[in-house]
């Protein structure tokens, strides 16, 4: 499969920040791929990058076959983006920006703009000042969804949405992938890239953390042990690949690694197990877990005596 | 009680102000207050004795051009005489101190900053009161300063020093107020500026009328309407009329109320004039970054040449009789030629007064271009690039009315002040392609400035506001630099050095071509620096 985007040691700094240090991913063509991280991991620097906007300090980025700052234009005409901070002129009517945008882009599908703003419940004749941050995002949204781009560049554009328009965005993207477009979702919210990513990226101070399908991502990553025991549990923190053990009574609560787990069975049943509950992190935890480790890392390196 | 929970959080949002206005707001308070000082120097230069200034004060206070721009003549002393030359900086007060209050208030309301502020411990008045009080302070400081120079370096009396700089700050208040309602009543940073400073051109163009005929013309009271009126009516150095700036601070004081009263009845980011709906649908010619830019540009568009027209009308009506006066006084007329050295006083006003606005117009072409920046600023940049749009193209949308909204305003100052003149010489044919010829002179020097401000741009775009701050030394060159005798070159620094005072002069076209070419050099070194650098 051919792939849509593909990034790998991106770098870009703005003055002494460094935004993107050595990022790489990519995107299939016809997959929805998830672009998680926490504020200021530098999705939107990425993006930016991508739309030919920011100039990439060092390293490749391909953008449906081109360059994305070399090719700029031509790469426009098959993506549509929506910003995370949408920025519309106040005089204008949503309706306006839409058919603006759309037209700017290459045209865009009468019925499914009109069939989209009813599903966002937007109002088009409305001036741009009166509207909320959420109906902004709906305007951007509409755009984007209505034309007919192979590619879709989306930045958090749930952030500003109430929990009924992101189900019907959730419903859009779906759709999106059903007609084998592709849609790069940057997002921190991970119910939202669990419940429409087929693939999701991890990023962290401009670093890719991990990069796979949700499958691949959860193997990689500790399973939550629960059990009570028959006898008062022993032995268990000399295990290879536990953490985060907790011991009360007979009951033993636990993170393992997946090469831990055989360790840790073993263990459980030479004690005798009554109950045993096992399962999968959550995305939450799972990212949870990244952006500890990373602000830890960084707490001990600032304490390190010079 | 009310009033002073409505006042809460005042102190930390007045050292916000003064925070982001460190830079600037010093630079015209110090830059404004040096001038009557400077000018005091020269007119006890120029006319050392006091015949002599009794002679200029009565050219001055006689004719009609002269009148219109500076006012009347009270008193034939040095400062009487620099009261007078400098009263036109009023209008320069009025216009920043608006400026001021509008950014502090509404621009803050427009990009959502104020809400973030209103969250917090925060009254409602409070950024309104923080704005006026700084621009107040500001004011008052100016005042403070400009008497300082002329009691100080200029040994001039205490009394009419303090007067002309007290002048200055109530035109400035007063101004200050006027934007405060401003602000109230319009949704948008850009309707609350244009509201206000069309106010303060009534102001003006009030003032004009009333003292265009003179104290003894029937139309004098107008100026009685107009707080520049009031400023000039303090009359410093010829027994001050003190009771005057009660006028003003009762104008602030009502003003300030009525922005107090408007502002606790709207809600935060709504203006009173309710907003209307638009199209659902975008009318079919809104398919380009050209025609979206004719969308944003074209108030600014209507209104300056509107603005200008009017002013061309007036201009008009006044310059015949700048020649009639003289022609029954070659004593005087001697005198008055001494000041330009051209023949033909009609046309030397003309140059004179079309000089004056090439630069206005420059001041157009740098908003203009400045757009694009703060369309890039405000993140409204970013959909229009991630759409099928070259940046030049994009660029070249706002650039166009750049270029072509001055020549426009240009053209409609030349015909309407051509036609009326023609009108009053009954030579309507002969005339019009004379002005018209002298305002559109100017364009090559205006689109210089607008290279500027696109070589800023495209190049070091965080420096971009300071094309402002080289129009405002090439503004003070024109006006200023012959006075103070500055050395020829810094003088043909400015673009507008170069420009040929026509009506009446010699017309050069090669300084015009190199302005152009030098325009064009400028605005190209804007684009590739645009082709290159990160937008956002
Ligand atoms: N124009 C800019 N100037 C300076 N720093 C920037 C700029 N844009 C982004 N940054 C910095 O780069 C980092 C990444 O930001 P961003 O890409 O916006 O993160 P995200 O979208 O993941 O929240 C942040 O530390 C941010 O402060
Ligand atoms: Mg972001």
């Amino acid at each position: 499969m051919r792939e849509a985007i593909s990034v790998s040691g991106l770098r870009k700094s703005f003055g002494r920040t460094q935004a993107l240090d050595g990022l790489a991913f990519s995107v299939r063509a016809g997959e929805v791929h998830g672009f998680l991280g926490p504020n200021g991991a530098g999705k939107t620097t990425t993006i930016r990058i991508l739309l030919g906007l920011l100039r990439r300090d060092a390293g490749e980025a391909r953008l449906l076959g081109g360059d994305p700052w070399r090719d700029a234009v031509e790469l426009h005409r098959r993506l549509a983006y929506v910003p995370g901070d949408v920025a519309l002129w106040p005089n204008l009517s949503g309706g306006e920006v839409i058919d603006l945008l759309g037209r700017l882009r290459g045209g865009l599908d009468p019925r499914r703009r009109a069939e989209l703003l009813e599903r966002f419940e937007l109002d088009p004749k409305k001036k741009c000042r009166a509207y909320s941050t959420g109906n902004r995002q709906k305007v951007a949204l509409v755009s984007a969804l209505a034309s007919g781009a192979d590619l879709l560049l989306l930045d958090e554009p749930t952030s500003g949405l109430d929990p009924l328009m992101k189900a019907v965005f959730r419903e859009c993207v779906t759709e999106e992938q059903q007609r084998s477009r592709t849609v790069l979702l940057s997002s921190h919210i991970l119910a939202e890239v669990e419940a429409v990513c087929d693939r999701v990226t991890t990023i962290r101070d401009g670093r890719t953390v991990e990069s796979g399908t949700l499958a691949e991502l959860r193997h990689l990553t500790r399973t939550s042990v629960s059990a009570e025991l028959e006898a008062p549990p022993v032995g268990f923190s000399e295990l290879e690949g536990v953490h985060d053990l907790q011991v009360e009574g007979t009951t033993v609560r636990c993170q393992v690694d997946p090469e831990g787990l055989d360790g840790v069975l073993r263990r459980l049943t030479t004690a005798g197990v009554r109950s045993l509950t096992s399962q999968p992190p959550t995305l939450e935890e799972l990212f949870m877990r990244h952006y500890r480790t990373g602000e830890a890392a960084a707490r001990s390196r600032a304490e390190t005596p010079r | 009680m009310n009033a002073v929970k409505g006042l809460a959080g005042i102190r930390a949002l007045v050292r916000l102000i003064l925070r982001r206005d460190r830079i600037p707001l010093p630079i015209w308070v110090l830059l404004l207050a040096a001038v009557p000082a400077a000018f005091a120097a020269t007119f006890a230069e120029l006319y050392p004795t006091a015949a002599e200034r009794q002679a200029f004060a009565e050219v001055a206070g006689n004719n009609p051009g002269l009148l219109a721009l500076f006012g009347p003549v009270f008193d034939p002393s040095v400062g009487g005489l620099t009261a007078w030359r400098v009263s036109i900086l009023l209008a320069v007060v009025a216009l920043i101190s608006v400026l001021t209050v509008v950014r502090h208030t509404r621009t803050e309301e427009e990009a959502g900053r104020r809400e973030l502020v209103g969250s917090t411990v925060v009254g409602r008045h409070a950024s309104l009161a923080a704005a006026l009080l700084v621009t107040g302070a500001a004011n008052l400081a100016l005042a403070g300063l400009m008497a300082l120079g002329l009691i100080v370096v200029q040994d001039l009396p205490v009394g009419g020093s303090l007067a002309l700089g007290l002048a200055f700050a109530a035109a400035g208040c007063t101004s200050a107020a006027v934007a405060a309602v401003a602000a109230q009543l319009t949704q948008g940073a850009g309707a609350a500026r244009g509201l206000a400073i069309s106010v303060l051109g009534l102001a003006f163009l009030l003032r004009l009328a009333g003292d265009v005929g003179g104290e003894e013309g029937g139309t004098s009271w107008l100026s009685w309407l107009s707080p520049f009126g009031w400023a000039q009516q303090v009359r410093p150095f010829a027994d001050e009329r003190w009771w005057v700036l009660g006028l003003a601070a009762g104008a602030f004081v009502a003003l300030a109320a009525v922005a107090y009263a408007l502002s606790s009845r709207r809600d935060v980011g709504a203006g009173l004039l309710p907003p209307r709906d638009g199209p659902a649908v975008a009318p079919a010619y809104l398919r380009s970054p050209l025609a979206l830019a004719w969308r944003l540009h074209r108030g600014l568009l209507l209104g300056w040449t509107a603005g200008f027209a009017a002013v061309g009308v007036m201009i008009g009506s006044v310059t015949g009789t700048v020649t009639e006066m003289f022609t029954d006084n070659p004593q005087l007329q001697a005198i008055f030629e001494q000041l330009g050295g051209q023949a033909g006083l009609a046309d030397l006003y003309l140059s004179a007064v079309l000089s004056l606005l090439g630069l206005a117009a420059a001041g157009y072409a740098v908003q203009a271009v400045l757009w694009l920046r703060s369309e890039e600023t405000a993140a409204r940049a970013e959909p229009v690039l991630s759409a099928q749009v070259d940046r030049l193209r994009w660029a070249a949308g706002h650039l166009f009315f750049a270029l072509v909204g001055p020549a426009v305003a240009l053209t409609a100052l030349g015909v309407a002040a051509g036609v009326v003149h023609g009108a009053n010489t009954g030579d309507v044919r002969g005339e019009l392609p004379r002005v018209l010829a002298g305002a559109l002179a100017q364009l090559p020097a205006v689109w210089v400035l607008a290279g500027l401000a696109t070589a800023l741009f495209g190049l070091l775009p965080r420096l971009a506001p300071l094309s402002w701050a080289v129009l405002a030394v090439f503004a003070l060159l024109t006006l200023f630099g012959e006075v103070l005798q500055l050395d020829r070159w810094l003088l043909d620094v400015s673009p507008f050095a170069h420009v040929p005072e026509l009506p009446g002069g010699e017309v050069s076209t090669t300084p015009l071509v190199w302005l152009v070419v030098l325009a064009a050099a400028l605005a190209a070194a804007g684009m590739v620096g645009l082709r290159r650098r990160d937008v956002g």
